[in-house]
C-alpha cells in the first residue's frame, strides 16, 4: 500500500502529509502549473453567460465575413480555430481578422499551424497557450511565428498537449471547472501548464486536473450547414464537437448552405447544433490553402510561398499586402491563387489523381 | 561510419522501427518516420497492425504519405474517422500497445524535448511543443522513439525542457508521478543502433549495433553513459522487398526518406 501512496515527485514530503491525514484522504494539491489560466470561468458564471447570451430561437444567422468578424472578434479576445493544423481551417475569418487589424489576441495553439502562424506573423496574436504551434508538421518550422516568439513579441503563456487542450474544451462544454486526466504528469509541459496535480481521493494516486477553457470566440469551417447554423462535418471532427459547444461566440464558415429540411433528413449527421452558433458565413473553398477533407487538398505551392516569404518581416508584409490587404474578399483571393484551374487541380490531389508534390522540401 | 550501401540512413530507421512493431497490436503514431515505419510493418510482417492517429483516424489503409497527422489520408479506408477525444480517451483507457514518436533531444531515461532550446520564456529556438507526444508517451504501454541523428547534442545528460515523459527520474518515476503503471519507453532507434531500457535502472541500454558501427561510435555520440551489455547483436538489414515498398509505395517522392 505505502508504495502506491508514495506518489509524488516530492515523495518524502508527500508521505508525511499523507500520514498526517491518514484515512480521511483530502484532495491535496501536489503541484500547480505556472502557466497562465486562459479562458477559465466559474461554471456558474459560464452558465449565466450562456443563459443570457445564447438564443434558442431558430433564426437566420447568415452574414458576411466582414460583419461576423466585426461583431464577434474583439481586441484582447481569447480565440480558437477549428480543424487541425492545415485541415479544415476557416481561412476567410483569419484573413478578415488581419484585415480589420485586431490586436492583442490570445490564441489556443491546439495544434494551430497555418492559422496561428499567419495571425502571429501579422501581429494580431501576441499570446498563445501551446500544444503544437510554430511548425508546419512535415514541412518544417514556421519562420514568422518563431521569429515573433524568439524576439519576445509573442508570449507563450502556457504549455500543454493536444489531449490537454482537447480536455480543456471538454470540461467547459460539460459545464465543469476541470476534468481529471493522466497525461502531462511529471513533465515540464505539465509544470508550465495551467493544470494542477492533486491526490485522487479514490485511488490515492496523483491525478492531473485540466481546467476548463471557454474561448471568447471560435471559428470552424464545415462542409455544409443551414442558415440557422446546424452543421455537418464529413470527416474527423478533431476537437470541434467540444470546441463548438464551449466557445462563447461561434462563427461557422461553410462550403455551402443547405435547406433545414436537408439537415432534418439525416439528423445523426449534425455535428454542431444551431443553438451554439452565432454566425453563418458561406465561403466556398474557404479552407484554402489548407485541406478540406473529401473536397480539396492543401495548396502546397501557396504554403511554400508563405514559408518562403515569411522568413523575413518584409516578406511577411509582402505576402499580407498581396493576399490579404490587396483583395476585398475571399473570391478575389482565390482568383489570385490561380482560380478555377488551381482549385480543380487541388480537387484531383485530394482524390489521389495527381502525384504528391513538396515544393517546401528545399526550405527545410 | 555508415557503409556505402544499398539503402540510406532514413530507410534503415524506417525498417528498424517497423521491425519493433507486432502483428495484431495497436500503434499510436506521430508525424514522419513513425508513419512510414508503421505502414511498412502493416505491408510486411504485421498486416493486422491497427494504426491510430491523434486527430481521429482509426485503422486506415494509408494510400499516400500524410503530411499531417490530421489529414484525410490518415483515415483513408479506415475503420472509423472520429475525434481527438475518442482517440485520446481509448488510449488513456489502455487500448494502445505501442506509441511511436520522433525526438530531437533525449536523455538516458527516454525523456524527450520538443519545446525549446534554451530558456522557456525567451528561447534560443522555439520548437513546436508537445503536440500529441506527451499524450502518446503517457498513455501507450510501450513507447518507440526514433532519434534520426544520434550525437552528443541529441543524446543529452539533461533535456532543456522535459516535454514528453520517458522514465522521468528513473525507476518508479512514472508511477510516482501518477502515469499509468508499467508503461514507458521500450525501444530507441538511431542511425547507430537499437536500444532498450535496463529493467532495474530504466537507463538506456544497447541491444544491437547497426552494421559497420562500433561500440566506440556509440559512446562517442552520447553525452550520457549508455549501458553496454556483454552481448550485443548486429541490427538486421532491410530486404529488397522492404526497400521497394518504402521507395515505390510509401514515399515515392522521397519527402521523408530522401533520394
Amino acid at each position: 500500500m505505502v508504495g502506491d501512496l508514495n506518489a509524488s515527485p516530492t515523495a518524502g514530503l508527500f508521505v508525511i502529509k499523507f500520514l498526517l491525514e491518514v484515512k480521511g484522504v483530502k484532495m491535496q494539491v501536489l503541484k500547480e502549473g505556472k502557466g497562465e489560466l486562459l479562458g477559465w470561468h466559474d461554471p456558474d458564471e459560464a452558465r449565466k453567460w450562456v443563459l443570457e447570451n445564447k438564443s434558442r430561437e431558430l433564426k437566420n444567422k447568415t452574414m458576411s465575413v466582414k460583419e461576423a468578424v466585426s461583431r464577434f472578434v474583439h481586441d484582447g479576445d481569447f480565440i480558437a480555430s477549428g480543424g487541425f493544423g492545415h485541415i479544415r481551417v476557416s481561412m476567410a475569418i483569419i484573413y478578415e481578422i488581419i484585415r480589420q487589424g485586431k490586436r492583442n489576441l490570445s490564441m489556443a495553439g491546439k495544434t494551430a499551424v497555418h492559422d496561428l502562424d499567419v495571425l502571429v506573423g501579422s501581429g494580431c496574436v501576441n499570446k498563445a497557450e501551446v500544444a503544437y504551434s510554430f511548425g508546419h508538421e512535415l514541412r518544417g518550422l514556421s519562420p514568422a511565428s518563431r521569429r515573433m516568439v524568439e524576439s519576445g513579441q509573442c508570449k507563450v503563456v502556457a504549455e500543454t498537449s493536444n489531449a490537454g487542450y482537447q480536455w480543456r474544451w471538454l470540461a467547459a462544454m460539460m459545464g465543469l471547472p476541470f476534468i481529471p486526466s493522466r497525461n502531462l504528469l511529471g513533465t515540464d509541459t505539465g509544470s508550465h501548464s495551467s493544470c494542477k496535480v492533486v491526490t485522487d481521493p479514490f485511488t490515492r494516486k496523483p491525478i492531473n486536473l485540466i481546467p476548463a477553457a471557454y474561448p471568447d470566440v471560435a471559428f470552424i469551417h464545415v462542409h455544409r450547414c443551414d442558415v440557422y447554423g446546424n452543421a455537418q462535418i464529413d470527416s474527423i471532427l478533431v476537437e470541434d464537437f467540444e470546441l463548438s459547444r464551449c466557445a462563447r461566440r461561434l462563427i461557422i464558415t461553410t462550403e455551402e448552405i443547405v435547406e433545414n429540411e436537408f439537415i432534418r433528413r439525416e439528423p445523426w449527421r449534425t455535428s454542431i447544433p444551431f443553438l451554439v452558433v452565432d454566425a453563418v458565413v458561406e465561403v466556398p473553398y474557404g479552407s484554402h490553402p489548407c485541406e478540406m477533407p473529401g473536397m480539396y487538398y492543401y495548396d502546397e505551392d501557396h504554403i511554400s510561398e508563405w514559408l518562403t516569404l515569411s522568413k523575413t518581416t518584409e516578406g511577411t508584409d509582402e505576402y499580407l499586402q498581396k493576399y490579404v490587404f490587396g483583395v476585398d474578399n475571399f473570391e478575389d483571393y482565390l482568383e489570385l491563387c490561380g482560380g478555377v484551374k488551381r482549385l480543380n487541380y487541388l480537387k484531383k490531389r485530394e482524390f489521389l489523381r495527381e502525384p504528391m508534390t513538396a515544393p517546401w522540401r528545399k526550405l527545410r | 561510419m555508415v557503409q556505402e550501401s544499398k539503402y540510406n540512413v532514413r530507410e534503415a530507421l524506417a525498417f528498424r522501427g517497423a521491425s519493433v512493431l507486432e502483428d495484431k497490436k495497436s500503434v499510436f503514431v506521430g508525424t514522419g518516420l513513425p508513419i512510414i515505419a508503421s505502414v511498412l510493418a502493416q505491408r510486411t510482417h504485421a498486416p493486422g497492425l491497427f494504426i491510430v492517429f491523434e486527430a481521429g483516424g482509426l485503422g486506415p489503409q494509408i494510400p499516400e504519405l500524410p503530411i499531417s497527422v490530421g489529414e484525410s489520408r490518415t483515415y483513408f479506408k479506415a475503420i472509423a474517422a472520429s475525434s481527438m477525444h475518442d482517440v485520446m480517451s481509448i488510449s488513456q483507457a489502455g487500448y494502445i500497445d505501442f506509441g511511436f514518436l520522433g525526438a530531437a533531444q533525449m536523455d538516458m531515461y527516454g525523456n524527450i524535448n520538443t519545446t525549446v532550446i534554451g530558456d522557456h520564456d525567451l528561447p534560443q529556438v522555439r520548437l513546436p511543443g508537445s503536440g500529441g507526444a506527451n499524450d502518446v508517451a503517457s498513455f501507450s504501454q510501450r513507447l518507440i522513439i526514433i532519434v534520426a541523428s544520434q550525437s552528443k547534442r541529441t543524446f543529452v545528460k539533461q533535456v532543456d525542457f522535459l516535454t514528453t515523459p520517458g522514465y522521468l527520474d528513473g525507476p518508479g518515476g512514472r508511477e510516482r508521478a501518477g502515469l499509468p503503471e508499467k508503461s514507458g519507453p521500450y525501444r530507441v532507434i538511431t542511425q547507430l543502433g537499437i536500444y532498450g531500457f535496463d529493467e532495474k535502472t530504466k537507463r538506456l541500454t544497447l541491444i544491437s549495433l547497426n552494421p559497420g558501427v562500433t561500440i566506440a561510435d556509440i559512446k562517442e555520440n552520447s553525452s550520457f553513459e549508455i549501458i553496454i551489455p556483454d552481448e550485443v547483436g548486429i541490427s538486421s538489414e532491410p530486404t529488397e522487398e522492404h526497400l521497394r515498398i518504402l521507395r515505390e509505395e510509401i514515399d515515392p517522392a522521397g519527402i521523408v526518406l530522401g533520394k
